[in-house]
């Protein structure tokens, strides 16, 4: 009796050992060919020609071969399917004289009658007394089970992906209701809007609308709602209706956002707290002077630029608003302006100015927007929304937040036509 | 581009000895060449490199569109060739890469001074006459081993399966790496491999060719040398005393003699 049987395990107490050794060595003794013969997995020794030079009983009853049929007769790769055919002489083959030993490779056996056995396998090269390769020694295990396994582990996968690919196209789709297909063309303002996507798995927060409510007045908005995903969509969709609504009951920018700020409180009052950050507009035509009378009421929203026809810009601040949604009587400022032909009025939500810069836990920042808007005064709507795409760009990976553009325009004198559309890209 | 860095070329031996290039077949990469570039490096400059998407490639410089017939392979060889400006090479090509050797020799002849096509087979399946190793009826098994994506990868793939590389402790890191490739990539380069049909571009080389099959060869078997030997005008033909369609290791003495022997026109 070997040693090496009992020494890892070392259970045997001296005592108990020499009543034991007897019977046990006695059958040990008697298994060392039968061991070999119908061990429970397959035994096969090649010459390094891949010849077969030795097989045992168990892989011969699993191919149902006789041994007089292989031994010297067929290579290691006959018994193989085409794939592992090709396999064996493009990977198993190298790497075994590569590395003089390969373990745990999954190939097909076919079997006297056609049949296909999935197997482990793992080979070793025997050597020499002078280290030069002698013999292959091969062990096979019966992998059906574990190749049931693995397929549905790689269907699993397959399902995983076929899933994410799913909830892309559904929060693509769900965005896509949250943002206006198309702005109602206001006749002498020239608007243009952008919506970046941080990311293609979650809808993010942002939204916007421009609308006619009566004859020479039309409402608009930016708002951010504070998280992602479905909790944040119910929030965006209840807030987007609610504006339209409540501009329609009464256009007032203040009172359009205290009836939001109730209907969020209303709504969320028992879930955890849901807001948003929003500037709400109201666009008055004044028609003796081609341009437009706004008001603005805001809600915590970072303030609107006004880049004007002369080149400079400005914030239009509207300070002290609270956010949206938070408590029952929070308080909104407006501000008012006067928006002339070559004037532009510029939206934006705070993934711009919280983009990451270069600079350690830098971000882009008011002052840096402020700069950048009074190097581009005066411009026009699309022109603005142009020249903010190509800075978000700039960002690349340090945009890491849904970011909304919304940009109006009055154009300059010279369109006098009227006729003048909505331009809106995405 | 950086095409040294995208094929991980690697140039080594005499600087002013002719120039062997050593390109690699289906399956493994550079690694495979190790027996025989060191015999070839004390007589020659010996340029080795990675296809794109084995060994340590860009893999990034893969795509399916570009890879999917041998003309991004011919095309990335000439631009190694391009790159390097070393004069004509003689080019050794192992399995599907010696067919790579004979498209860049008939496009662009003047980039090859030789051209050794290592145990070559010009396509795997029988078409009347011709004895590609494998029936029609093989064709469809073949395919499907392909498509399945499965066989055999489990060791050399199961990080990448897994899906995470950055975790090698979920398969072994060293073990098999010469021969680890992204399952796309191995699908379509298996395809490319065994379904491409050379036949026609062979009789199109006019640099000097030498054949160097295997005795033994599943993949690449005797008649299938014998047809390159007689479509390549005044090409040489020599067999060597190996097993396996990979003689470069399990002949490489051998290998490399015949390599030596052409290069130096004797």
């Amino acid at each position: 009796m070997s040693p090496s049987w009992e020494e890892p395990d070392g259970c045997w107490a001296v005592g108990d050992r020499d009543q034991e050794q007897l019977p046990f060595s006695a059958l040990l003794e008697d298994s060392a060919e039968d061991l070999y013969e119908n061990a429970p997995c397959g035994y096969l020794s090649t010459l390094l020609d891949g010849r077969i030079a030795k097989v045992n009983q168990t892989l011969l009853q699993w191919l149902g071969y006789r041994r007089e049929e292989l031994v010297g007769r067929k290579q290691f790769s006959d018994l193989l399917t085409i794939g592992g055919k090709l396999y064996h002489e493009t990977h198993f083959s190298p790497l075994l004289q590569m590395q003089g030993g390969i373990s745990g490779i999954a190939l097909e056996l076919r079997t006297a009658d056609g049949s296909r056995l999935p197997v482990l396998v793992t080979s070793t090269v025997k050597q020499d007394s002078d280290g030069q390769p002698l013999l292959i020694r091969t062990t096979l295990l019966d992998a059906r089970d574990r190749r049931t396994y693995e397929r549905e582990l790689l269907r699993a996968r397959q399902e995983a992906d076929l899933e994410r690919e799913r909830l892309q196209r559904l929060a693509t789709t769900l965005q896509r209701t949250l943002i206006p297909p198309a702005l109602e063309p206001v006749p002498g303002l020239e608007v243009a809007a952008q919506y970046h996507f941080a990311s293609p798995d979650e809808v993010g927060g942002d939204f916007y609308d421009l609308f006619p409510l009566a004859p020479g007045r039309w409402g608009f908005f930016m708002g951010d709602v504070r998280g992602k995903g479905a909790g944040a969509a119910v929030v965006t969709s209840l807030a987007r209706y609610t504006l339209r609504a409540a501009a329609v009951s009464d256009p007032v920018p203040v009172t359009v956002l205290a009836n939001l700020n109730s209907a969020l409180n209303r709504e969320f009052q028992e879930d955890e707290p849901r807001f948003c950050t929003v500037i709400f507009g109201l666009l008055t035509l004044d028609g003796e002077d081609m341009g437009f009378h706004v008001v603005l009421a805001g809600g915590g929203h970072p303030p609107a630029v006004l880049l004007r026809a002369d080149g400079s810009a400005d914030y239009l601040p509207t300070p002290g608003g609270q956010l949206v949604g938070v408590v029952p009587d929070a308080q909104f400022t407006t501000a008012a302006v006067e928006l002339g032909p070559g004037d532009t009025l510029l939206l934006y939500t705070d993934g711009l100015t919280e983009a990451r810069t270069p600079d350690p836990g830098g971000r882009y920042g008011d002052e840096a927007l402020l700069e950048f808007a009074r190097g581009l005064a005066p411009t026009s709507a699309p022109g603005a929304v142009e020249a903010l795409n190509e800075l978000l760009d700039s960002f690349g990976e340090g945009l890491d937040d849904d970011t909304a553009l919304l940009a109006m325009g009055v154009p300059r004198a010279e369109h006098e036509d009227g006729e003048e559309t909505g331009a809106e890209r995405r | 581009m950086d095409v040294r860095k995208r094929n991980r070329v690697t140039v080594s031996g005499r600087d002013s000895g002719p120039v062997v290039m050593l390109a690699h077949g289906f399956g493994c990469d550079q690694n495979l060449w190790r027996l025989v570039a060191p015999v070839l490096e004390e007589r020659f400059q010996v340029v080795c490199f990675d296809h794109v998407g084995a060994g340590q490639s860009d893999v990034s410089a893969w795509s399916a569109k570009r890879y999917s017939t041998l003309d991004g392979y011919v095309q990335d060889v000439i631009e190694i060739c391009q790159e390097l400006d070393l004069g004509p090479v003689t080019f050794v090509g192992h399995s599907v890469s010696s067919m790579v050797g004979v498209l860049v020799a008939a496009r662009e002849p003047k980039l090859f001074d030789r051209l050794v096509l290592l145990t070559p087979s010009p396509s795997y399946i029988d078409d009347g006459d011709y004895r590609g190793g494998f029936s029609e009826q093989d064709i469809g098994e073949l395919l499907e081993s392909l498509d399945s994506n499965y066989l055999g990868w489990s060791a050399t793939m199961a990080p990448v399966i897994m899906g995470n590389p950055e975790r090698p402790e979920l398969g072994e890191e060293l073990t098999n790496s010469f021969c680890r490739m992204d399952p796309e990539i191995a699908r379509v380069f298996a395809r490319v491999t065994f379904l491409s049909d050379n036949r026609a571009d062979l009789a199109e080389v006019s640099v000097p060719t030498l054949i160097a099959e295997s005795a033994r060869d599943t993949l690449a078997p005797r008649e299938v040398g014998a047809f390159v030997h007689e479509q390549i005008p005044g090409s040489e033909l020599v067999t060597l005393d190996a097993t396996g369609h990979c003689p470069q290791l399990s002949a490489p003495e051998e290998t490399a003699e015949a390599i030596i022997a052409f290069v130096q026109g004797a």
